[in-house]
């Protein structure tokens, strides 16, 4: 069967998929809680004040949740969603748990990109630094000037994953197999 | 800026449907079968700066990208699903009831899952402070709706039809009436945006984003169709439309 088209999420989303708490999959301040954060920026590299970004991880084991309550969090359950939309500089900021690396994988956000302007959603991954480790398949699959679009930068709080939709230090975006 | 001004430098629909025209030229004498919109897609002026330029870096999707998130009956009020309701009073306009069904690319019911809209009242107007056009709000509509899909994977909304509304993409740019729809699958991957139409409306050929999906068969998927036996006696219009998401990854037996 072929799939529904996509279409851009347009201006007018901010009065229906942003909800209270979509940004902190912890409380700030609470044991463990880091920041993720970054600019999403256009091809002009001016930030862009009406994109969303949706934030999906494992929990700090390495186990992939599968609990409801990201809607309505109770304030004690991770769930490893969350949604946060740009302010007016193109800045979006998740506070949450650092991801452990699912079945011996690489530790990574999986990210999802919408913005007016933008005609389908985009994919990509922010892998935690590198470290040691060595990169992994979809890693050692993108050439190497570019493979740091996929990287988090540590920083005070936690994370930095900046998003380039196009041009200079554009960042890798995914597909899929069958899509 | 003065209405003349703004004017002054917008691009005519004349303009705008010579691009539209060309680029289905290309693509009909192309001969290959695209199934999704173009994010580079100049008739759309906002996507100029806000399209990837390089190829999508094919991933074999692992670990949280196997999964989605789960919502469930703590997240979604059943009454969330009634646009009609949830300001106090009747909304102004032709009430319908909208449903359909969500399933994978094996025709798989995506059961238990969230579903959310949004869409502009009958007068074509967004409670949205960027949606300045001087069409009257109503009182008694947001127009946002959520639903979790049932064990068939049918989502159901009752709500008003939305109107046509103006945009500044081109001088006199009218978008068709759509209700926006956000969708989740079994799998990250089948995360889906995307906005469904109304059959016959003679705005279709006019608009970039619609026309953005230059396969006419896929374009066609995002029209509804009307439905009487949805339609209820002396209540409401009533409209269907299924949506496919991709395909998953996960093998079934792992869906257990």
């Amino acid at each position: 069967m072929s799939a529904t088209p996509g279409q851009t999420v347009g201006p007018f989303f901010h009065y229906a998929l942003p909800y209270d708490g979509d940004r902190d999959l912890v409380a700030p301040g609470a044991p463990g809680a880091v920041r993720l954060h970054g600019t999403v920026r256009d091809g002009a590299g001016a930030g862009i004040p009406d994109a969303l970004v949706e934030l999906w991880q494992a929990d700090p084991q390495g186990r992939v949740v599968q609990q409801q309550g990201s809607l309505r969090r109770d304030g004690h359950t991770f769930t490893g969603f969350g949604r946060a939309s740009t302010d007016r500089t193109g800045e979006y900021t998740f506070t949450t748990l650092v991801p452990g690396g699912v079945d011996a994988g690489l530790p990574f956000f999986a990210l999802t990109v919408f913005a007016r302007g933008l005609l389908d959603r985009l994919f990509t991954r922010a892998y935690l630094p590198l470290g040691d480790a060595a990169p992994d398949a979809l890693l050692g699959s993108v050439a190497e000037d570019r493979r740091s679009t996929l990287l988090c930068e540590r920083d005070e709080q936690g994370f930095r994953f900046d998003v380039r939709l196009m041009g200079e230090g554009e960042t890798v975006f995914l597909r899929y197999p069958g899509h | 800026m003065t209405p003349a001004a703004t004017i002054a430098v917008m691009d005519s629909q004349a303009t705008i449907s010579a691009e539209i025209a060309a680029l289905s030229k290309e693509y009909d004498a192309g001969g290959i079968v695209e199934t999704q919109p173009r994010v580079d897609y100049r008739p759309y002026r906002s996507s100029t700066l806000r399209h990837p330029t390089k190829d999508l870096q094919q991933a074999d999707p692992e670990g949280v990208e196997l999964w989605a998130p789960v919502f469930g009956a703590r997240d979604v009020d059943p009454l969330e699903s009634d646009l009609t309701i949830q300001s106090g009073g009747e909304p102004v306009g032709e009430r319908m009831h909208v449903t359909g069904r969500v399933v994978d690319g094996d025709g798989r019911p995506v059961r238990r899952q969230l579903v959310e809209i949004w869409q502009a009242n009958a007068g074509g107007r967004y409670v949205h402070q960027r949606d300045q056009h001087p069409a009257a709000l109503d009182p008694h509509f947001t127009g946002m709706g959520r639903c979790l899909t049932d064990d068939n994977g049918t989502y159901s909304f009752t709500t008003i039809k939305p109107g046509p509304y103006p945009w500044r993409n081109h001088r006199n740019a009218w978008r068709p009436a759509h209700i926006h729809f956000s969708l989740f699958g079994t799998e990250f991957t089948q995360r889906r945006v995307t906005q469904m139409y109304f059959p016959g409306d003679p705005l279709f050929a006019l608009d970039p984003i619609y026309q953005s999906v230059v396969d006419p068969a896929a374009r066609e998927r995002l029209v509804a169709t009307y439905d009487h036996d949805v339609t209820q006696h002396e209540w409401s219009t009533g409209y269907r439309w299924d949506i496919v998401l991709t395909g998953s990854h996960r093998t079934p037996t792992e869906d257990a």
